[in-house]
Protein backbone atom coordinates (compact mmCIF):
# COMPACT_ATOMS: atom_id res chain seq x y z
CA UNK A 1 0.00 0.00 0.00
CA UNK A 2 1.48 3.38 -0.66
CA UNK A 3 1.81 6.07 0.83
CA UNK A 4 -0.26 8.80 -0.37
CA UNK A 5 1.53 11.35 2.84
CA UNK A 6 4.66 10.80 1.45
CA UNK A 7 3.16 12.65 -1.91
CA UNK A 8 1.97 15.28 -0.18
CA UNK A 9 5.83 16.47 0.24
CA UNK A 10 6.55 15.68 -3.48
CA UNK A 11 5.57 17.32 -6.56
CA UNK A 12 4.57 15.12 -9.00
CA UNK A 13 5.69 14.60 -13.00
CA UNK A 14 3.30 17.30 -14.46
CA UNK A 15 4.35 19.97 -12.51
CA UNK A 16 7.86 19.38 -12.15
CA UNK A 17 8.13 22.55 -14.93
CA UNK A 18 11.08 21.07 -16.35
CA UNK A 19 11.84 19.25 -19.65
CA UNK A 20 11.19 20.87 -23.64
CA UNK A 21 9.47 24.16 -23.69
CA UNK A 22 8.64 23.98 -19.97
CA UNK A 23 7.94 27.84 -20.29
CA UNK A 24 4.80 27.19 -21.93
CA UNK A 25 4.33 23.41 -22.55
CA UNK A 26 3.47 21.98 -18.78
CA UNK A 27 3.11 18.29 -19.25
CA UNK A 28 2.71 15.84 -22.64
CA UNK A 29 0.85 13.03 -21.56
CA UNK A 30 -0.66 9.75 -23.31
CA UNK A 31 -3.57 7.15 -21.76
CA UNK A 32 -4.55 4.24 -23.45
CA UNK A 33 -7.94 2.21 -22.63
CA UNK A 34 -8.29 -1.60 -22.63
CA UNK A 35 -10.80 -4.01 -21.34
CA UNK A 36 -10.18 -7.68 -20.51
CA UNK A 37 -12.05 -10.16 -23.36
CA UNK A 38 -13.52 -12.34 -20.64
CA UNK A 39 -14.79 -9.95 -18.88
CA UNK A 40 -18.33 -7.32 -19.67
CA UNK A 41 -17.41 -3.72 -19.80
CA UNK A 42 -17.22 -2.16 -16.28
CA UNK A 43 -20.34 -0.08 -16.71
CA UNK A 44 -22.45 -3.87 -17.16
CA UNK A 45 -19.96 -6.08 -14.72
CA UNK A 46 -21.71 -7.10 -12.07
CA UNK A 47 -19.98 -6.45 -8.69
CA UNK A 48 -18.74 -9.86 -8.75
CA UNK A 49 -17.27 -9.21 -11.71
CA UNK A 50 -15.86 -6.01 -11.24
CA UNK A 51 -14.33 -7.53 -8.37
CA UNK A 52 -12.52 -10.63 -9.91
CA UNK A 53 -11.58 -7.90 -12.90
CA UNK A 54 -9.46 -6.00 -10.13
CA UNK A 55 -7.90 -8.82 -8.51
CA UNK A 56 -6.80 -10.33 -12.01
CA UNK A 57 -5.27 -7.62 -13.21
CA UNK A 58 -4.03 -5.98 -9.87
CA UNK A 59 -2.11 -9.49 -9.23
CA UNK A 60 -0.63 -9.00 -12.68
CA UNK A 61 0.12 -5.70 -13.03
CA UNK A 62 2.21 -5.85 -9.82
CA UNK A 63 4.26 -9.04 -10.88
CA UNK A 64 5.12 -7.85 -14.39
CA UNK A 65 8.38 -9.59 -15.90
CA UNK A 66 10.02 -6.34 -15.56
CA UNK A 67 9.41 -5.99 -12.01
CA UNK A 68 7.99 -2.72 -12.53
CA UNK A 69 7.97 -0.72 -9.04
CA UNK A 70 3.91 -0.15 -8.88
CA UNK A 71 2.10 0.95 -5.76
CA UNK A 72 -1.73 -0.03 -5.60
CA UNK A 73 -4.34 1.97 -4.27
CA UNK A 74 -7.51 0.63 -3.52
CA UNK A 75 -9.72 3.37 -4.62
CA UNK A 76 -12.93 2.44 -3.76
CA UNK A 77 -11.56 2.17 0.21
CA UNK A 78 -9.86 5.54 -0.03
CA UNK A 79 -11.76 8.35 1.59
CA UNK A 80 -13.37 10.85 -0.39
CA UNK A 81 -10.11 13.69 0.71
CA UNK A 82 -7.64 10.75 -0.43
CA UNK A 83 -9.52 10.44 -3.81
CA UNK A 84 -9.65 14.07 -4.20
CA UNK A 85 -5.97 14.15 -3.69
CA UNK A 86 -4.88 11.88 -6.83
CA UNK A 87 -7.74 13.65 -9.08
CA UNK A 88 -5.85 17.18 -8.09
CA UNK A 89 -2.43 14.97 -8.49
CA UNK A 90 -4.28 13.63 -12.41
CA UNK A 91 -2.81 10.25 -11.02
CA UNK A 92 -6.93 9.40 -11.46
CA UNK A 93 -9.50 11.17 -13.05
CA UNK A 94 -12.38 12.51 -11.55
CA UNK A 95 -14.85 10.28 -12.70
CA UNK A 96 -12.72 7.28 -10.86
CA UNK A 97 -12.76 9.49 -7.85
CA UNK A 98 -16.49 9.30 -7.76
CA UNK A 99 -17.49 6.38 -8.75
CA UNK A 100 -18.91 3.43 -6.79
CA UNK A 101 -17.61 -0.26 -6.69
CA UNK A 102 -14.30 -1.99 -6.92
CA UNK A 103 -11.56 -0.22 -8.08
CA UNK A 104 -7.98 0.77 -8.28
CA UNK A 105 -4.88 2.35 -9.28
CA UNK A 106 -1.36 1.29 -9.87
CA UNK A 107 1.39 4.24 -9.58
CA UNK A 108 4.70 4.21 -10.01
CA UNK A 109 7.33 5.74 -8.09
CA UNK A 110 7.97 8.83 -10.17
CA UNK A 111 4.23 9.50 -10.45
CA UNK A 112 4.86 9.07 -14.57
CA UNK A 113 2.69 6.11 -15.14
CA UNK A 114 -0.76 5.53 -13.36
CA UNK A 115 -2.72 2.25 -14.49
CA UNK A 116 -6.58 3.08 -13.43
CA UNK A 117 -8.55 -0.47 -13.05
CA UNK A 118 -12.07 -0.70 -13.09
CA UNK A 119 -12.79 3.20 -14.33
CA UNK A 120 -14.81 3.33 -17.83
CA UNK A 121 -12.36 0.48 -18.79
CA UNK A 122 -11.08 -2.08 -16.89
CA UNK A 123 -7.65 -0.94 -17.64
CA UNK A 124 -6.52 2.51 -18.32
CA UNK A 125 -3.19 3.44 -18.86
CA UNK A 126 -1.89 6.72 -18.33
CA UNK A 127 2.00 7.73 -19.03
CA UNK A 128 2.83 11.39 -18.18
CA UNK A 129 6.27 13.42 -18.44
CA UNK A 130 6.92 17.21 -17.85
CA UNK A 131 7.67 19.20 -20.66
CA UNK A 132 7.02 18.81 -24.57
CA UNK A 133 7.85 15.43 -24.72
CA UNK A 134 5.58 13.03 -26.41
CA UNK A 135 8.25 10.60 -28.34
CA UNK A 136 9.66 9.53 -25.10
CA UNK A 137 6.41 9.36 -23.38
CA UNK A 138 4.99 6.82 -26.01
CA UNK A 139 8.48 4.58 -25.71
CA UNK A 140 7.58 4.20 -21.94
CA UNK A 141 3.43 3.50 -22.22
CA UNK A 142 3.90 1.07 -25.09
CA UNK A 143 6.10 -0.63 -23.92
CA UNK A 144 4.40 -1.03 -20.83
CA UNK A 145 1.48 -2.01 -22.84
CA UNK A 146 3.24 -4.56 -24.50
CA UNK A 147 4.38 -6.20 -21.62
CA UNK A 148 0.91 -6.13 -19.95
CA UNK A 149 -0.43 -7.62 -23.28
CA UNK A 150 2.07 -10.86 -22.74
CA UNK A 151 -0.01 -11.56 -19.50
CA UNK A 152 -3.35 -9.95 -20.12
CA UNK A 153 -6.01 -10.90 -23.01
CA UNK A 154 -7.14 -7.52 -24.11
CA UNK A 155 -9.94 -7.29 -26.01
CA UNK A 156 -9.14 -6.72 -29.56
CA UNK A 157 -11.45 -7.45 -32.96
CA UNK A 158 -9.38 -7.29 -36.26
CA UNK A 159 -11.66 -4.34 -38.07
CA UNK A 160 -12.40 -2.41 -34.87
CA UNK A 161 -8.95 -2.88 -32.96
CA UNK A 162 -8.86 -3.04 -29.36
CA UNK A 163 -12.58 -2.59 -27.48
CA UNK A 164 -13.65 -0.04 -25.80
CA UNK A 165 -16.89 0.53 -23.38
CA UNK A 166 -17.49 3.41 -25.35
CA UNK A 167 -17.38 3.77 -29.61
CA UNK A 168 -15.25 7.05 -29.29
CA UNK A 169 -12.36 5.49 -27.85
CA UNK A 170 -12.18 2.12 -29.70
CA UNK A 171 -9.37 0.90 -32.34
CA UNK A 172 -5.95 2.58 -30.94
CA UNK A 173 -7.91 3.32 -27.49
CA UNK A 174 -5.29 6.31 -27.56
CA UNK A 175 -5.85 10.04 -26.02
CA UNK A 176 -2.60 12.33 -26.42
CA UNK A 177 -2.77 15.27 -24.73
CA UNK A 178 -0.81 17.99 -24.21
CA UNK A 179 -1.22 20.86 -21.29
CA UNK A 180 -0.42 24.16 -22.29
CA UNK A 181 -0.07 27.48 -20.31
CA UNK A 182 -1.27 30.77 -22.56
CA UNK A 183 -1.72 33.67 -20.37
CA UNK A 184 -1.07 35.75 -22.80
CA UNK A 185 -3.13 34.60 -25.40
CA UNK A 186 -5.60 35.32 -22.93
CA UNK A 187 -4.59 38.57 -21.81
CA UNK A 188 -4.86 39.46 -25.84
CA UNK A 189 -8.45 38.14 -26.33
CA UNK A 190 -6.74 35.78 -29.17
CA UNK A 191 -7.60 32.28 -27.26
CA UNK A 192 -10.94 31.39 -28.87
CA UNK A 193 -9.78 32.21 -31.98
CA UNK A 194 -7.11 29.38 -31.39
CA UNK A 195 -9.32 27.50 -29.98
CA UNK A 196 -11.99 27.22 -32.54
CA UNK A 197 -9.02 26.44 -35.16
CA UNK A 198 -8.36 23.60 -33.24
CA UNK A 199 -11.56 22.13 -33.36
CA UNK A 200 -11.74 22.45 -36.96
CA UNK A 201 -8.94 19.72 -37.00
CA UNK A 202 -10.48 17.83 -34.56
CA UNK A 203 -8.38 18.27 -31.73
CA UNK A 204 -10.19 18.74 -28.31
CA UNK A 205 -9.60 21.85 -25.43
CA UNK A 206 -10.06 21.45 -22.35
CA UNK A 207 -8.95 23.35 -19.25
CA UNK A 208 -7.03 22.18 -15.98
CA UNK A 209 -9.26 20.85 -13.59
CA UNK A 210 -12.54 21.95 -15.81
CA UNK A 211 -14.97 21.89 -12.25
CA UNK A 212 -18.01 23.23 -13.83
CA UNK A 213 -16.34 26.85 -14.78
CA UNK A 214 -13.63 28.13 -17.60
CA UNK A 215 -10.26 26.46 -17.54
CA UNK A 216 -8.62 27.96 -14.33
CA UNK A 217 -5.36 29.69 -14.27
CA UNK A 218 -5.10 29.62 -17.89
CA UNK A 219 -3.83 26.21 -18.44
CA UNK A 220 -4.98 24.29 -21.45
CA UNK A 221 -5.17 20.73 -22.37
CA UNK A 222 -5.23 19.95 -26.33
CA UNK A 223 -5.83 16.64 -27.21
CA UNK A 224 -6.91 14.01 -30.32
CA UNK A 225 -10.72 13.64 -30.62
CA UNK A 226 -10.74 10.43 -32.61
CA UNK A 227 -9.67 6.90 -32.12
CA UNK A 228 -9.92 4.93 -35.09
CA UNK A 229 -8.55 4.67 -38.50
CA UNK A 230 -5.13 6.28 -37.56
CA UNK A 231 -2.22 4.66 -36.34
CA UNK A 232 -0.89 5.49 -32.46
CA UNK A 233 2.08 7.34 -34.03
CA UNK A 234 -0.21 9.34 -36.58
CA UNK A 235 -2.17 10.46 -34.17
CA UNK A 236 0.40 11.41 -31.78
CA UNK A 237 1.61 13.99 -34.73
CA UNK A 238 -1.50 15.26 -35.36
CA UNK A 239 -1.31 16.60 -31.90
CA UNK A 240 2.14 16.88 -31.46
CA UNK A 241 2.69 19.03 -34.93
CA UNK A 242 0.09 21.54 -33.60
CA UNK A 243 2.06 22.57 -29.99
CA UNK A 244 4.94 24.20 -32.01
CA UNK A 245 2.55 26.71 -33.32
CA UNK A 246 0.95 27.32 -29.84
CA UNK A 247 3.96 28.07 -28.48
CA UNK A 248 4.79 30.19 -31.62
CA UNK A 249 1.72 32.44 -30.88
CA UNK A 250 1.75 32.13 -27.24
CA UNK A 251 5.36 33.48 -27.21
CA UNK A 252 5.01 36.19 -29.56
CA UNK A 253 1.46 37.31 -27.55
CA UNK A 254 4.18 37.65 -24.80
CA UNK A 255 6.54 39.67 -26.57
CA UNK A 256 3.84 42.06 -27.80
CA UNK A 257 2.40 42.53 -23.98
CA UNK A 258 6.03 43.22 -22.77
CA UNK A 259 7.04 45.84 -25.87
CA UNK A 260 3.48 47.08 -26.41
CA UNK A 261 2.08 47.41 -23.18
CA UNK A 262 4.99 47.11 -20.48
CA UNK A 263 4.11 49.08 -17.96
CA UNK A 264 0.71 47.28 -17.78
CA UNK A 265 1.49 43.73 -17.62
CA UNK A 266 4.04 44.68 -15.31
CA UNK A 267 1.56 45.95 -12.78
CA UNK A 268 -0.98 43.16 -13.70
CA UNK A 269 1.91 41.08 -12.71
CA UNK A 270 2.76 43.22 -9.51
CA UNK A 271 -0.10 42.77 -8.16
CA UNK A 272 -1.32 39.64 -8.57
CA UNK A 273 1.97 38.81 -6.86
CA UNK A 274 0.83 41.64 -4.14
CA UNK A 275 -2.22 40.24 -3.51
CA UNK A 276 -0.91 36.45 -3.10
CA UNK A 277 1.31 37.80 -0.81
CA UNK A 278 -0.96 39.56 1.52
CA UNK A 279 -4.40 38.18 1.02
CA UNK A 280 -5.95 36.65 4.10
CA UNK A 281 -8.34 34.38 2.85
CA UNK A 282 -8.81 33.24 -0.97
CA UNK A 283 -10.01 30.75 -3.08
CA UNK A 284 -8.51 28.21 -5.20
CA UNK A 285 -9.68 29.61 -8.45
CA UNK A 286 -8.34 32.83 -7.41
CA UNK A 287 -5.07 31.69 -6.27
CA UNK A 288 -4.74 29.67 -9.34
CA UNK A 289 -5.87 32.65 -11.70
CA UNK A 290 -3.06 34.91 -9.90
CA UNK A 291 -0.57 32.40 -10.37
CA UNK A 292 -0.90 31.88 -13.72
CA UNK A 293 0.35 35.78 -13.96
CA UNK A 294 3.26 35.61 -11.71
CA UNK A 295 4.43 32.08 -13.44
CA UNK A 296 4.04 34.57 -17.09
CA UNK A 297 5.95 37.55 -14.83
CA UNK A 298 8.57 35.49 -13.93
CA UNK A 299 9.18 34.64 -17.46
CA UNK A 300 8.96 37.98 -18.42
CA UNK A 301 12.11 38.31 -16.59
CA UNK A 302 9.22 41.20 -14.71
CA UNK A 303 9.48 39.50 -11.18
CA UNK A 304 13.22 38.45 -10.27
CA UNK A 305 12.17 37.13 -6.20
CA UNK A 306 10.61 34.59 -7.53
CA UNK A 307 10.98 30.85 -9.43
CA UNK A 308 9.05 29.39 -11.62
CA UNK A 309 9.56 25.99 -9.59
CA UNK A 310 7.95 27.88 -6.62
CA UNK A 311 4.77 28.88 -8.51
CA UNK A 312 4.39 24.92 -10.17
CA UNK A 313 4.73 23.84 -6.79
CA UNK A 314 1.83 26.14 -5.29
CA UNK A 315 -0.31 25.37 -8.00
CA UNK A 316 -0.54 21.71 -6.88
CA UNK A 317 0.08 22.85 -3.11
CA UNK A 318 -3.03 25.66 -2.74
CA UNK A 319 -5.46 22.64 -4.26
CA UNK A 320 -8.12 21.68 -1.82
CA UNK A 321 -7.01 18.31 -0.60
CA UNK A 322 -3.40 19.39 -0.73
CA UNK A 323 -4.33 21.72 1.75
CA UNK A 324 -5.98 19.75 3.65
CA UNK A 325 -3.32 16.84 3.67
CA UNK A 326 -0.79 19.12 4.89
CA UNK A 327 -2.28 20.57 7.45
CA UNK A 328 -3.51 17.02 8.28
CA UNK A 329 -7.55 18.70 8.86
CA UNK A 330 -10.20 18.58 6.83
CA UNK A 331 -11.49 21.97 6.50
CA UNK A 332 -14.61 23.54 5.22
CA UNK A 333 -14.46 26.02 2.55
CA UNK A 334 -14.06 28.87 4.54
CA UNK A 335 -11.61 28.01 6.68
CA UNK A 336 -9.65 26.60 3.81
CA UNK A 337 -9.70 29.91 2.04
CA UNK A 338 -8.39 31.33 5.53
CA UNK A 339 -6.03 28.61 5.36
CA UNK A 340 -4.38 28.87 1.64
CA UNK A 341 -4.01 32.60 2.38
CA UNK A 342 -1.88 31.62 5.37
CA UNK A 343 -0.09 29.44 3.62
CA UNK A 344 1.05 31.49 0.73
CA UNK A 345 2.11 34.23 2.83
CA UNK A 346 4.17 32.25 5.24
CA UNK A 347 5.69 30.81 1.66
CA UNK A 348 6.34 33.98 0.03
CA UNK A 349 7.92 35.30 3.67
CA UNK A 350 10.22 32.33 4.40
CA UNK A 351 11.27 31.20 0.89
CA UNK A 352 9.61 27.37 1.63
CA UNK A 353 6.82 25.51 2.38
CA UNK A 354 8.49 23.62 5.08
CA UNK A 355 8.38 26.63 7.64
CA UNK A 356 4.10 26.74 7.47
CA UNK B 1 -21.87 22.67 -14.17
CA UNK B 2 -23.85 19.58 -15.68
CA UNK B 3 -23.72 18.53 -19.34
CA UNK B 4 -26.90 20.29 -21.10
CA UNK B 5 -27.53 16.57 -22.40
CA UNK B 6 -27.03 14.36 -19.54
CA UNK B 7 -25.91 14.16 -16.05
CA UNK B 8 -22.05 14.48 -16.67
CA UNK B 9 -19.87 17.18 -15.75
CA UNK B 10 -19.55 19.70 -18.38
CA UNK B 11 -16.01 19.92 -19.77
CA UNK B 12 -16.77 22.16 -22.93
CA UNK B 13 -17.95 25.37 -22.89
CA UNK B 14 -18.77 26.45 -26.60
CA UNK B 15 -20.08 29.70 -27.95
CA UNK B 16 -21.64 29.72 -30.68
CA UNK B 17 -21.61 33.10 -33.21
CA UNK B 18 -24.57 32.89 -35.37
CA UNK B 19 -25.00 35.91 -37.34
CA UNK B 20 -24.44 38.27 -34.62
CA UNK B 21 -26.15 35.83 -32.49
CA UNK B 22 -24.20 34.41 -29.30
CA UNK B 23 -24.88 31.15 -27.84
CA UNK B 24 -23.54 29.23 -25.01
CA UNK B 25 -23.75 25.38 -25.12
CA UNK B 26 -21.88 23.51 -22.09
CA UNK B 27 -21.57 19.63 -22.47
CA UNK B 28 -19.13 16.53 -21.58
CA UNK B 29 -16.78 15.04 -23.63
CA UNK B 30 -19.08 12.77 -25.96
CA UNK B 31 -21.46 15.10 -26.21
CA UNK B 32 -19.50 17.81 -27.25
CA UNK B 33 -17.63 15.23 -29.54
CA UNK B 34 -20.95 14.58 -31.52
CA UNK B 35 -21.67 18.15 -31.39
CA UNK B 36 -19.00 19.14 -32.97
CA UNK B 37 -19.27 16.71 -35.66
CA UNK B 38 -22.48 17.49 -36.21
CA UNK B 39 -22.16 21.47 -36.61
CA UNK B 40 -19.48 20.39 -38.93
CA UNK B 41 -21.74 19.28 -41.48
CA UNK B 42 -24.58 22.10 -40.14
CA UNK B 43 -24.25 24.40 -43.57
CA UNK B 44 -25.25 21.42 -45.27
CA UNK B 45 -29.01 20.84 -43.83
CA UNK B 46 -31.24 18.57 -46.22
CA UNK B 47 -29.45 15.10 -45.26
CA UNK B 48 -29.10 15.42 -41.83
CA UNK B 49 -28.42 12.04 -40.22
CA UNK B 50 -30.29 10.63 -37.55
CA UNK B 51 -28.62 9.70 -33.86
CA UNK B 52 -26.63 7.11 -35.52
CA UNK B 53 -25.65 8.72 -38.63
CA UNK B 54 -28.28 7.21 -41.01
CA UNK B 55 -31.55 8.19 -42.11
CA UNK B 56 -34.21 6.12 -39.84
CA UNK B 57 -38.10 5.93 -39.44
CA UNK B 58 -39.41 5.31 -35.93
CA UNK B 59 -40.18 1.56 -37.04
CA UNK B 60 -36.79 0.71 -37.78
CA UNK B 61 -35.54 2.59 -34.69
CA UNK B 62 -37.65 0.40 -32.62
CA UNK B 63 -37.15 -2.61 -34.63
CA UNK B 64 -32.96 -1.87 -33.84
CA UNK B 65 -33.32 -1.04 -30.55
CA UNK B 66 -34.63 -4.60 -29.96
CA UNK B 67 -31.54 -6.06 -30.43
CA UNK B 68 -29.62 -7.95 -27.91
CA UNK B 69 -26.12 -9.00 -27.45
CA UNK B 70 -26.35 -12.89 -27.18
CA UNK B 71 -22.97 -12.46 -24.22
CA UNK B 72 -24.28 -9.68 -22.25
CA UNK B 73 -27.38 -9.52 -22.48
CA UNK B 74 -27.80 -5.60 -23.74
CA UNK B 75 -30.14 -4.05 -25.62
CA UNK B 76 -29.27 -1.95 -28.32
CA UNK B 77 -31.59 0.36 -26.87
CA UNK B 78 -29.99 0.10 -22.93
CA UNK B 79 -26.42 1.06 -25.52
CA UNK B 80 -28.50 4.01 -27.07
CA UNK B 81 -29.52 5.28 -23.56
CA UNK B 82 -26.19 5.28 -22.20
CA UNK B 83 -23.54 5.25 -24.72
CA UNK B 84 -21.90 2.76 -23.41
CA UNK B 85 -21.32 -0.97 -24.77
CA UNK B 86 -21.90 -4.16 -22.36
CA UNK B 87 -19.06 -6.00 -23.36
CA UNK B 88 -16.47 -6.98 -26.30
CA UNK B 89 -18.91 -8.90 -28.32
CA UNK B 90 -21.02 -6.25 -28.91
CA UNK B 91 -18.56 -4.69 -31.43
CA UNK B 92 -19.99 -8.00 -33.36
CA UNK B 93 -23.29 -8.45 -31.97
CA UNK B 94 -24.15 -5.09 -33.46
CA UNK B 95 -21.65 -4.62 -36.00
CA UNK B 96 -23.87 -3.13 -38.56
CA UNK B 97 -25.33 -1.02 -36.52
CA UNK B 98 -22.10 0.68 -34.75
CA UNK B 99 -20.75 1.15 -38.36
CA UNK B 100 -22.48 4.42 -39.21
CA UNK B 101 -22.03 5.67 -36.17
CA UNK B 102 -18.53 4.79 -35.73
CA UNK B 103 -17.57 6.47 -38.86
CA UNK B 104 -19.64 9.41 -37.70
CA UNK B 105 -17.43 9.83 -34.73
CA UNK B 106 -14.29 8.53 -36.34
CA UNK B 107 -14.44 9.03 -40.02
CA UNK B 108 -13.05 5.96 -40.55
CA UNK B 109 -14.15 2.49 -39.85
CA UNK B 110 -10.75 0.04 -39.72
CA UNK B 111 -8.23 0.07 -37.25
CA UNK B 112 -4.37 0.33 -38.64
CA UNK B 113 -2.65 0.60 -35.33
CA UNK B 114 -1.01 -1.77 -33.23
CA UNK B 115 -2.56 -5.57 -32.83
CA UNK B 116 -1.49 -7.40 -30.48
CA UNK B 117 2.04 -8.71 -29.95
CA UNK B 118 2.51 -11.91 -30.53
CA UNK B 119 5.97 -14.21 -30.34
CA UNK B 120 7.50 -14.51 -34.14
CA UNK B 121 5.80 -17.64 -35.97
CA UNK B 122 2.50 -17.88 -33.48
CA UNK B 123 -0.74 -17.39 -35.53
CA UNK B 124 -2.01 -13.88 -34.48
CA UNK B 125 -5.84 -14.44 -33.51
CA UNK B 126 -8.32 -12.71 -35.66
CA UNK B 127 -10.22 -11.22 -32.41
CA UNK B 128 -9.99 -12.50 -28.59
CA UNK B 129 -14.22 -13.59 -29.55
CA UNK B 130 -13.35 -16.94 -28.27
CA UNK B 131 -12.36 -15.71 -25.28
CA UNK B 132 -15.45 -13.27 -25.37
CA UNK B 133 -17.66 -16.36 -25.05
CA UNK B 134 -17.03 -16.93 -21.74
CA UNK B 135 -19.42 -13.83 -20.84
CA UNK B 136 -22.05 -15.90 -22.37
CA UNK B 137 -21.26 -18.82 -20.39
CA UNK B 138 -20.97 -17.39 -17.08
CA UNK B 139 -24.39 -15.95 -17.79
CA UNK B 140 -25.35 -19.26 -18.95
CA UNK B 141 -24.35 -20.59 -15.23
CA UNK B 142 -26.70 -18.11 -13.42
CA UNK B 143 -29.31 -18.71 -15.34
CA UNK B 144 -28.89 -22.28 -14.72
CA UNK B 145 -28.49 -22.40 -10.91
CA UNK B 146 -31.63 -19.99 -11.03
CA UNK B 147 -33.41 -22.70 -11.98
CA UNK B 148 -32.01 -25.27 -10.31
CA UNK B 149 -30.33 -26.95 -13.19
CA UNK B 150 -27.29 -27.51 -11.65
CA UNK B 151 -25.88 -30.30 -13.99
CA UNK B 152 -26.49 -27.62 -16.93
CA UNK B 153 -24.25 -25.32 -14.74
CA UNK B 154 -21.45 -27.76 -13.97
CA UNK B 155 -21.18 -28.23 -18.32
CA UNK B 156 -20.84 -24.47 -18.65
CA UNK B 157 -18.48 -24.08 -16.03
CA UNK B 158 -16.37 -27.04 -17.72
CA UNK B 159 -16.41 -25.63 -20.95
CA UNK B 160 -15.07 -21.88 -19.08
CA UNK B 161 -12.30 -23.30 -18.15
CA UNK B 162 -11.84 -25.14 -21.47
CA UNK B 163 -11.83 -21.43 -23.07
CA UNK B 164 -9.76 -20.23 -20.66
CA UNK B 165 -7.24 -22.96 -20.68
CA UNK B 166 -6.82 -22.76 -24.38
CA UNK B 167 -5.92 -19.23 -24.25
CA UNK B 168 -3.43 -19.89 -21.42
CA UNK B 169 -2.24 -22.78 -23.25
CA UNK B 170 -1.65 -20.79 -26.57
CA UNK B 171 -0.18 -17.55 -24.66
CA UNK B 172 2.59 -19.98 -22.87
CA UNK B 173 3.54 -21.26 -26.69
CA UNK B 174 3.31 -17.77 -27.87
CA UNK B 175 6.21 -16.80 -25.79
CA UNK B 176 7.19 -19.60 -23.78
CA UNK B 177 6.49 -17.98 -20.55
CA UNK B 178 4.82 -19.81 -17.70
CA UNK B 179 2.64 -17.89 -16.17
CA UNK B 180 0.49 -20.12 -14.12
CA UNK B 181 -3.34 -18.93 -13.94
CA UNK B 182 -6.16 -20.58 -12.45
CA UNK B 183 -9.19 -21.91 -14.18
CA UNK B 184 -12.30 -20.87 -12.98
CA UNK B 185 -13.51 -21.63 -9.67
CA UNK B 186 -17.52 -22.87 -8.83
CA UNK B 187 -17.70 -20.27 -6.09
CA UNK B 188 -16.65 -17.65 -8.79
CA UNK B 189 -20.20 -17.47 -9.97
Amino acid sequence: MIKLDSLTNSIGEWLKGTGPESDIVMSSRVRLARNLAQYPFVGRASDQERGEVQQFLRSRLLQLPSRLSLDYVDVGGLGELDRQFLVERQLISREHAEAAGSRGVAIDTHEQLSLMINEEDHLRIQCVHSGLDLESVWRQISAVDDEIETVVPYAFHSRWGYLTACPTNVGTGIRVSVMLHLPALVITRQIDKVFRSLHKISLAVRGLYGEGSQAFGDFYQISNQTTLGKTEQELIAQVADVVPVLIDYERRARDFLVRETEQNIHDQVSRAYGILRTAQTITAEETMQLLSRVRMGVLLGLLDDVDVSDVNLLLVRTQPAHLQKLRGVELDTKDRNIERARFLRNYFETGSAEAN
Amino acid sequence: MRCQQCDKQAMFHITELETGEVREVHLCEDHARSYLNQSEGASQPSESPGPLGVAQTAEELSELDQKVCEMCGITFFEFRNQGRLGCPHDYVQFEQELEPLIANIHGAVEHTGRRPQRAAGSELPESTESLTRVIGLRKGIREAVEQEEYERAGTLRDEINQVLDNWHAEQQTADGTDSSQPSESPSSS
